[in-house]
């Protein structure tokens, strides 16, 4: 784990040659973002066109990511979340970076989601058959949208987990010939996480821990801007 | 010069006798007789509004409106914004036509014009302090419901900006209907002049449908099978997730645009599901009626 950006003077080679597999965390505090981007006299996270400017300007900074990211989009101050809104901050956010938009190298877990913002989100989420990781402000974290039993099955076997070795995965998160095809699509849709160099498989949820030990904000910092970053060991 | 009689109780019930009337006017000057005006809700008040923007741009001259001398009519008119809103449409307002008086309105939402993003953020904005209080005292919901109220009027609004391309209106307030309901209900009306439901999908779907074609179609297609102009996927869930959350409500979710209307309607309503052949009329025109949630039984498990 790092603590920096890795542009520390005195760096070893090996540390630079780690650098190349260092995952930023990206905070969003999405209603920072949006009265920044739209108008600062806003407090709701509604109609398309400000749940555009949000997702636009959350892709600009992730594609701004010199690394991968994992941004953690933070809806704890967000009161009302119309479904245009959640179609443009979520689903279609999601589509982009599955589909290799944004520099096809983040990954988003969704933060501070209350029960009034679920119906907008799963309703989005449905209607486009994705899928979203919620965290919960316990830490653990839900896997939200339509989704196989069996790929469920699969993706709680990470979560509970938390990191797996890749000596283990075969033969120890692989239970059955369809598990391997279910795990490409897990890491296909960015649900899970695999470590570039070690192969490790991870938990949305436990790469945020390594990248932010302090967890994930109830009240998010002020700015939106990178505020972590690390390699997972 | 055309007389439009309004009548003596105007609603989304007689709207559509007053855009029939209002059809007539086609040319010179246009009074709408509003005299013997006696009951008017969010409904009228908006409809009046499209019916003198329609006239004005018809016929090129401005209607004249004739209200009650005296009554309770204008007095509430006045609170829920509608002169305000009326300047420009009409070329003149005889009758009682008091200004917006200065003790605290009690309406829910007085009629709040919509052409600009902002508009539906300062709306959202402006119904949480009173619908929270509408909604879980004399409504009954849960206090979850202002949250699913802001919503609904979030995307009903978005609408007008997204499909209708034209301005429009949206008000709402309680009743109590007693003999009809024995409850209060919430009437939310929203409209605009755009081009209706028909006109947004002709382009993509007229050709699917051929002879069916029709606003009656355009609508079914948009109420019941979420189909909007655009081809993005996730659009066209607003008005599904509307009515989801109207029939949690035991509510009625009824749009009117071009000659046609479809409506969502529970047991104690009779509108017909479907109409055709209503009288021709721009834009697209959205009651919502909410009514009480009926008190669980005292004791009972």
């Amino acid at each position: 784990m790092t603590g920096g950006n890795g542009d520390t003077p005195g760096e070893t080679p090996d540390d630079a040659q780690l650098d190349v597999f260092r995952v930023d965390a990206h905070a969003v505090n999405v209603r920072d973002l949006m009265a920044r981007t739209v108008a600062d006299l806003y407090s709701h996270l509604v109609t398309r066109p400000t749940g555009r400017a949000v997702r636009l300007a959350i892709e600009s900074q992730l594609e701004e990511m010199e690394r991968p990211a994992l941004s953690l989009v933070d809806f704890s101050s967000v009161s009302i979340l119309d479904f245009s809104c959640a179609d443009e901050v979520v689903a279609k956010l999601l589509l982009s970076l599955r589909d290799g938009g944004v520099g096809g190298n983040a990954w988003v877990l969704f933060q501070g989601i209350r029960d009034f913002h679920r119906d907008p989100i799963e309703a989005v989420l449905d209607r486009h058959r994705i899928q979203a990781v919620l965290q919960g402000s316990g830490g653990g974290a839900e896997l939200l949208g339509p989704v196989h039993p069996m790929d469920l099955e699969l993706w709680i076997r990470v979560e509970e987990a938390g990191r797996i070795a890749r000596t283990d995965v075969t033969g120890g998160l692989l239970r059955s010939a369809d598990d391997e095809a279910r795990l490409g699509q897990l890491l296909r849709n960015r649900l899970v996480f695999r470590h570039p160099l070690k192969g490790d498989i991870l938990a949305l949820s436990a790469l945020s821990r390594e990248l932010a030990p302090v967890s994930p904000p109830a009240v998010a910092p002020p700015s939106d801007a990178t505020d972590s970053s690390g390699e997972p060991s | 010069m055309n007389v439009v009689e309004v009548p003596p109780s105007l609603d989304y019930r007689t709207l559509d006798r007053l855009f029939q009337l209002a059809g007539t006017a086609v040319e010179g000057k246009t009074l709408l007789d509003a005299r013997h005006l006696r009951w008017v809700d969010p409904v009228g008040m908006i409809g009046l509004l499209g019916i003198g923007r329609v006239i004005r741009d018809r016929t090129g001259e401005p209607a004249i409106l004739h209200l009650p001398e005296s009554g309770d009519v204008p007095g509430y008119m006045a609170r829920m914004g509608f002169f305000a809103q009326a300047e420009g449409i009409f070329a003149s307002i005889r009758g009682a036509t008091p200004r917006r008086g200065a003790r605290p309105s009690d309406v829910l939402l007085e009629i709040t014009p919509i052409s600009e993003n902002r508009h539906i953020h300062e709306l959202v904005e402006r119904v949480q302090g009173r619908a929270g209080a509408i909604l879980s005292r004399t409504l009954r919901y849960p206090p979850s419901a202002v949250v699913h109220f802001s919503v609904i009027l979030s995307e009903v609004c978005g609408n007008i900006l997204e499909h209708a391309e034209a301005p429009g209106w949206v008000a709402a307030q309680t009743y109590h209907w007693s003999k009809r309901l024995g409850r209060q209900v919430l009437v939310v009306a929203v409209g605009d002049l755009g081009r209706g439901f028909r006109g947004s999908l002709t382009p993509e779907y007229a050709g699917r449908y051929g002879d069916r074609w029709g606003d009656a179609t355009a609508l079914e297609a948009a109420f019941i099978h979420g189909l909007t102009r655009f081809p993005d996927q996730g659009r066209g869930q607003g008005i599904q997730q509307m009515r989801k959350q109207v029939r949690r409500w035991d509510g009625v979710m009824a749009v009117r645009s071009g000659t046609a209307r479809i409506a969502d309607v529970p047991d104690w309503e009779d509108l017909p599901p479907l109409e055709e052949g209503l009288a021709p009329f721009p834009g697209a025109w959205i009651t919502l009626l909410l009514p009480a949630a009926v008190p669980e039984p005292e004791g009972g498990r």
